[in-house]
C-alpha cells in the first residue's frame, strides 16, 4: 500500500507539466518544491535537532547571493553551485559555531541577529550585493543537455533535487546519526552520559541543514533570475519555520506540505483575495487550534480515530 | 586490590553554597560502595562530578589510577563509566529496544553514520535483545516507554548503563519510588551483576541497600563523615546523630 502510494505520488509529480495547464501553475509547483527544499532543511534543526532557527533565510540568501556574485564574475554554471554551496556550508559553519553558544530561546535570537546580519549586508553593502536593487543574472544552466530555460525543464529539474532531498533525509532521519540527532533533542543531558558528543552532533545538524538551504536559495536564485535583501528578510526566516510547523515538525511530508500551503497560499490565494495574509494567518492559528502537531500528524492521528479506517 | 575510583580532595561551591568539601573517596574494584546521606548532603552533586556534568573547584578523580578531572564527561562514559538518574532521564516516544541500543551506539563509531539504516545494525540489535533479556525486559521490547510502569523504567535505567558494560557504575537512588516488589526486582536486578563492575550506589531505602553493601560512606553537609563497613556505620554515632538526631 505503502509503495503503491509513493509510485503514483512520483507518477503524480513527474506529470505535472503535462496536466496542470498552464506554465503559471508549473512555476508555483516549481516554486513549492525548491521551498519544500528549504522546509526540509530547517526541519533537520527545528524537527529532528529541537533547535528552531528564525536566520536560515539568511543561509538561503547567501547561497543565491554567492551564485549570483560567482555567476556574474563570468563562470560557469558548475563553478557557480560548487561555489555557492561551499560559501553556504562556510556560513552555515559559523552560523552553527555562533548559535550553539545557546539553547532554547537563547539559540533563537542568536540565529535572529545573524540573519539580520545578513539582511543588513544585502541592503546595505552596496557595492557586493547592489543593495536594495539587488542583482540580476542571466541564462539558467542546461545540466547533461536538458535546458532549464523553460518552465517544464526547470520543474523537472527541481524535482529531481527535491526527490534527492527527500530521499537523503529519509536516509539521515533511520541513520544511527538521525537517531543521534534526535536523542540530543529529546534528552540532551543523558546523551551526554551515553557518550555521545552533543554539541558536535548539533553542529554537524546545523551544517547538513545549511547545506539544504543553500541548494534550495540556488534553485530559488535560478527559478527568479534575480536576487535582492527580500529574500532574506526576517520573515523569510519565519515563513520557512512556519512551512514546518504548520505542515508538522520532524515528519518527511510535514515539510512539505507545509511549503505547499504557504506558497499556494501567497502565490494563487493572493490573487483572488486581497487580504491573503489574514487568511494564511488564520489557516494557522486553525492549525495551532485543531492540530497542534501539525496538518500531516493531525490527519494522520484523524486517520487513525476515523472508523473509514 | 586495584583502586578503581579515587576521589581526592573534591571541592564544589555554587555561588556561596559549599555543596562538596574536601570529599574523599576510595572504592577497590569490584567493590559494592554504598553513599548514605540526609538530602542536600551532596550526594548527587558527588556523582555529577565523577562523571564530570559539573566540574570540580578543587580536587582531583582517578578510574583505574588514571587522572580524569578533566576529561570530558562524554569522554568518561568511554573510559568506563556508566551512571543511572535518581529522576528517570530516558527517550518516551522510543521503545526500550531503541533506547538500549542508543545506549550502545553510544560507545559505537556508527554514532556518526548517516547512511546506513539503524535498525538494519545486526549486532548492535542483537546485543541490545541480550540486554534486555537479562534484565526481563524482552517481552516489552518493541513497547515505547511511555507505556510502561515506573518499576519497568527504573531498570531499563539500569539496563542502559549495564548495555555499555561500565568498569564503574553510579546508581543514583535505584529504588526510588518502587513498590515493594518492585525493590526486590531490581535488587535481584544490582546484585547479579558481575564483580568486574564496581558499584557505587546512592540510597535511601536502608532495608534495601544495607544488605547490598560492603562499604558505606555517610555524607553530611559535602563531607565524608562516617566511613566503614555496614557494622560500623551503624554503630557509629555521627551516623545516628545524623539520621536520628541523637
Amino acid at each position: 500500500m505503502k509503495r503503491f502510494a509513493l509510485a503514483a505520488a512520483l507518477v503524480v509529480l513527474a506529470t505535472v507539466p503535462l496536466w496542470v495547464g498552464s506554465t503559471y501553475y508549473v512555476n508555483i509547483a516549481s516554486q513549492i518544491l525548491f521551498y519544500a527544499v528549504f522546509a526540509l532543511a530547517v526541519n533537520v534543526l527545528a524537527g529532528y535537532a529541537g533547535l528552531v532557527s528564525l536566520g536560515h533565510a539568511g543561509l538561503f540568501g547567501i547561497a543565491a547571493y554567492a551564485a549570483a556574485k560567482i555567476m556574474t564574475g563570468g563562470h560557469g554554471h558548475l563553478a557557480v553551485a560548487a561555489g555557492a554551496l561551499a560559501v553556504t556550508l562556510a556560513a552555515a559553519a559559523v552560523f552553527a559555531v555562533l548559535a550553539l553558544r545557546g539553547t532554547g530561546l537563547g539559540f533563537v535570537m542568536i540565529t535572529v541577529a545573524l540573519g539580520q546580519i545578513v539582511w543588513g549586508v544585502a541592503y546595505r553593502w552596496i557595492s557586493l550585493t547592489n543593495g536594495d536593487n539587488g542583482i540580476t543574472i542571466s541564462g539558467r544552466p542546461s545540466p547533461f543537455g536538458l535546458s532549464l530555460a523553460s518552465p517544464r525543464g526547470f520543474y523537472w529539474a527541481t524535482l529531481a533535487v527535491f526527490l534527492l532531498a527527500v530521499a537523503s533525509m529519509a536516509v539521515f532521519v533511520a541513520s544511527p546519526f538521525g537517531a543521534s540527532v534526535r536523542g540530543t533533542r529529546d534528552q540532551p543531558r543523558r546523551m551526554n552520559a551515553l557518550g555521545y558528543h552533543v554539541w558536535m552532533i548539533r553542529f554537524l545538524a546545523f551544517v547538513l541543514s545549511g547545506f539544504w538551504t543553500g541548494v534550495a536559495g540556488l534553485l530559488y536564485l535560478y527559478y527568479n533570475q534575480f536576487v535582492s535583501p527580500q529574500a532574506v528578510t526576517l520573515t523569510a526566516s519565519a515563513e520557512a519555520l512556519l512551512m514546518v510547523i504548520s505542515g508538522g515538525t520532524a515528519t518527511l511530508l510535514g515539510p512539505i506540505t507545509g511549503a505547499a500551503l504557504v506558497v499556494v497560499m501567497k502565490n494563487v490565494a493572493s490573487a483572488y483575495i486581497e487580504r491573503w495574509n489574514f487568511v494564511l494567518g488564520a489557516i494557522f492559528v486553525a492549525i495551532v487550534v485543531f492540530m497542534p502537531e501539525g496538518l500531516v500528524p493531525g490527519v494522520a492521528r484523524l486517520f487513525r480515530r476515523s472508523p473509514l479506517r | 586490590m586495584t583502586t578503581a575510583l579515587a576521589v581526592r580532595n573534591l571541592r564544589k561551591s555554587f555561588g556561596g553554597l559549599q555543596v562538596t568539601s574536601s570529599v574523599n573517596l576510595l572504592v577497590e574494584a569490584g567493590e559494592r560502595r554504598l553513599i548514605i546521606g540526609p538530602n542536600g548532603a551532596g550526594k548527587t552533586t558527588l556523582f555529577n562530578l565523577i562523571t564530570g556534568e559539573i566540574p570540580p573547584d578543587a580536587g582531583s578523580i582517578a578510574l583505574f589510577e588514571r587522572d580524569i578531572t578533566r576529561v570530558p564527561s562524554r569522554r568518561r562514559t568511554h573510559l568506563g563509566i556508566g551512571r543511572t538518574y535518581q529522576i528517570i532521564t530516558l527517550f518516551p516516544r522510543e521503545t526500550l529496544l531503541r533506547n538500549v541500543t542508543l545506549s550502545l551506539l553510544g560507545l559505537s563509531p556508527r554514532r556518526w553514520n548517516p547512511i546506513v539504516r539503524l535498525d538494519r545494525q545486526a549486532s548492535l540489535v542483537r546485543d541490545a535483545h541480550e540486554v534486555l533479556a537479562r534484565l526481563g525486559l524482552e517481552a516489552l521490547a518493541d513497547r515505547p516507554v511511555a507505556e510502561t510502569s515506573y518499576g519497568e523504567r527504573r531498570r531499563v535505567e539500569i539496563a542502559m548503563a549495564l548495555a555499555q558494560k561500565p568498569r564503574v557504575l553510579l546508581l543514583d537512588e535505584p529504588f526510588a519510588g518502587l513498590s515493594l516488589e518492585e525493590r526486590r526486582d531490581v535488587l535481584r536486578l544490582v546484585t547479579g551483576i558481575p564483580r568486574d563492575v564496581t558499584i557505587v550506589m546512592i540510597e535511601h531505602d536502608m532495608d534495601v541497600a544495607l544488605d547490598f553493601a560492603e562499604r558505606i560512606t555517610v555524607l553530611h553537609f559535602g563531607e565524608v563523615v562516617v566511613e566503614g563497613t555496614r557494622a560500623e556505620v551503624v554503630a557509629h554515632p555521627r551516623t545516628r546523630e545524623i539520621y536520628l538526631g541523637e
